[in-house]
């Protein structure tokens, strides 16, 4: 079952942004709401994917000391094309991931993986692992942003595209004033301070078992 | 003739029973003229604010030692209890429970026990609850409801006073030099600054004397050395003198400086605690006069009207490079070179 498990351990095992630490940048930055962690997950889940295919097929043609360049010419392709789909179709979310899309470019959990896996693994586990580590990110992501929502603004954006907006109010400004730090950098820390916190205290109570 | 009995071991030989917790609970009292005259001017409501963030920062306290597995009993060592009461003493004092509670959280689980407890803490925990609760809540954070005397109050200030829901609130002297200088300079006084009776703002701020006696108790006892507070304060005061001379009319003169907001008891009982400030002599003037200038430049220049608490935090992170840094040669440790 090794299939199963190169697509499995980027959800909990080997979750990039909760024991990688990798791909801080985007955690932290664009997780303003839940609906743009999770546009922001799964811009780099498409790219990840993508790149991770392209990679593990031409890994044997690029020489060994060229190899970071080649990967980041493959990497800029993708997150061109994903920036362009995402200006054409939902313009109100790439306007608020803004400079963070160009940015995926040098996301740290692409080249990560470029180099960690899919140069040398084949395809299909490629695959599967890009899959696996992007919705981990993704879903990482959305529960950073919906924490940070909640907490700072007292709504919950599930879903936004053109005029569809699907938002849940938690609870009413006037009568909660909603901690505004949520919102800004330092609520950002604090959240995924916690989540890391929360998970190693799952991981420690699954290993007493 | 006395007669002593050495212990047999490593220096040192004669302990004077000073502990962690003896002082702590020092600082606690040298506070307390400062909130006894925060207790006159604002009446029950500043007892309320100082009872929950004393009490809820105790439990917090118990509650994250019983989660990393200590004895819990260390949550009464006294530091817990100052922190609680400093973090209250630099609220607002009609801020509503919920936020204080949450102060309370931030300043002992975020800001303490998460990066190991008494003496692991980078920043001081008191200022990053109260910091976090300003950026968190600007609003309630910013409201000040004026002290008992309202008419005076109201001269003091010369300023329009708004009526929010059932209290009245006013600018502190800060905030009112912040947005128009020129207008309400000429009706603040020194000496109300000095006493603070019937000024706006935190409850353990208001009084400069009240501080003042508590600073300099610390000072008689030992706590505290002078170099933060004095090298911090004269600081603010150099540069403040400078401003005033330079431009009269929009800088306020340095004995405002000095007496309004909380300089005082930031540089007293804030900027000096043990855990997050330089050791060294030397390292503690740098740190001072650092407090100092940023405290200052947010003051004259910066967006918010207050820069103290921003001020030390800033500068509780140089505190491990002032540490390596500032270490003082012992005496004779210099190679002589020989007369050749």
């Amino acid at each position: 079952m090794r299939a199963f498990k190169e697509f499995s351990k980027g959800f909990w095992r080997e979750n990039p942004s909760l024991v990688l630490l990798l791909g801080m940048c985007p955690t932290l930055a664009v997780t303003t709401s839940a609906f743009n962690g999770l546009g922001m997950g799964l811009a780099t889940t498409a790219v990840l994917i993508g790149s991770n295919i392209i990679i593990s097929l031409i890994a044997g043609f690029i020489p060994k000391k060229v190899r970071i360049p080649a990967y980041i010419v493959v990497i800029a392709t993708l997150v061109t094309l994903v920036d362009m789909f995402m200006a054409a179709y939902s313009p109100d979310l790439h306007s608020a991931l803004g400079l963070f899309i160009p940015l995926i470019v040098v996301n740290c959990i692409i080249l990560g993986r470029a180099e960690a896996f899919a140069s040398r693994n084949n395809v299909i586990y490629s695959f599967l692992d890009g899959i696996g580590m992007g919705i981990g990110f993704a879903v990482t992501l959305f529960i950073v942003g919906s924490v940070r929502e909640v907490l700072g603004n007292g709504t919950l954006t599930v879903f936004q595209y053109k005029e569809t907006i699907i938002q849940y109010v938690i609870y009413h400004k006037e009568a909660v004033s909603p901690a505004l730090v949520f919102i800004l950098a330092p609520g950002a820390f604090i959240t995924l301070g916690f989540l890391l916190a929360l998970k190693n205290y799952i991981d420690n109570l699954l290993k007493a078992k | 003739m006395e007669t002593r009995t050495f212990k047999v071991s490593y220096s040192p030989h004669i302990h004077n029973g000073s502990s962690t917790s003896k002082l702590m609970w020092n600082v606690t009292l040298a506070l307390l003229p400062a909130a006894v005259i925060s207790v006159y001017a604002f009446g029950l409501n500043s007892v309320r604010v100082l009872f929950l963030s004393t009490f809820f920062a105790i439990f917090f306290e118990a509650l994250a030692l019983l989660m990393r597995n200590r004895n819990w009993k260390q949550c009464f060592d006294g530091s817990a209890a100052l922190t609680g009461f400093l973090l209250g003493l630099t609220l607002p004092p009609g801020v509503s429970n919920g936020i204080i509670i949450l102060g309370s959280f931030v300043a002992i689980i975020v800001a303490k026990q998460v990066f190991g407890g008494l003496g692991s803490n980078p920043f001081n925990p008191a200022l990053t609850g109260r910091v976090f609760l300003l950026i968190a809540f600007p609003v309630p954070m910013t409201t000040w409801p004026l002290p008992r005397g309202i008419e005076q109050a109201k001269q003091f200030m010369g300023l329009a006073t708004t009526k929010v829901t059932d209290a009245v609130t006013a600018a502190t002297p800060l905030a009112a030099i912040k947005e128009h200088a020129e207008k309400a300079l000429p009706n603040i006084s020194t000496s109300d600054l000095f006493f603070g009776l019937h000024t706006p703002g935190s409850i353990g701020e208001i009084s400069a004397i009240a501080l003042l006696v508590g600073g300099i108790y610390l000072l008689v006892r030992k706590i505290i050395t002078w170099h933060i507070p004095v090298s911090a304060i004269l600081t603010v005061f150099v540069i403040a003198m400078i401003t005033h001379f330079i431009n009269p009319a929009k800088y306020p003169h340095p004995f405002f400086h000095l007496f309004a907001g909380g300089l005082i008891i930031g540089a007293f009982f804030m900027a000096t605690d043990y855990v997050t400030a330089p050791i060294w002599p030397m390292g503690k003037i740098i740190f001072g006069i650092g407090v100092g200038l940023l405290t200052i430049i947010i003051r004259l220049w910066g967006g918010y009207p207050e820069g103290i608490s921003f001020a030390i935090l800033i500068m509780n992170a140089t505190t491990p490079l002032l540490d390596k840094y500032t270490v003082p040669s012992p005496f004779g440790s210099k190679t002589m070179r020989r007369p050749s």
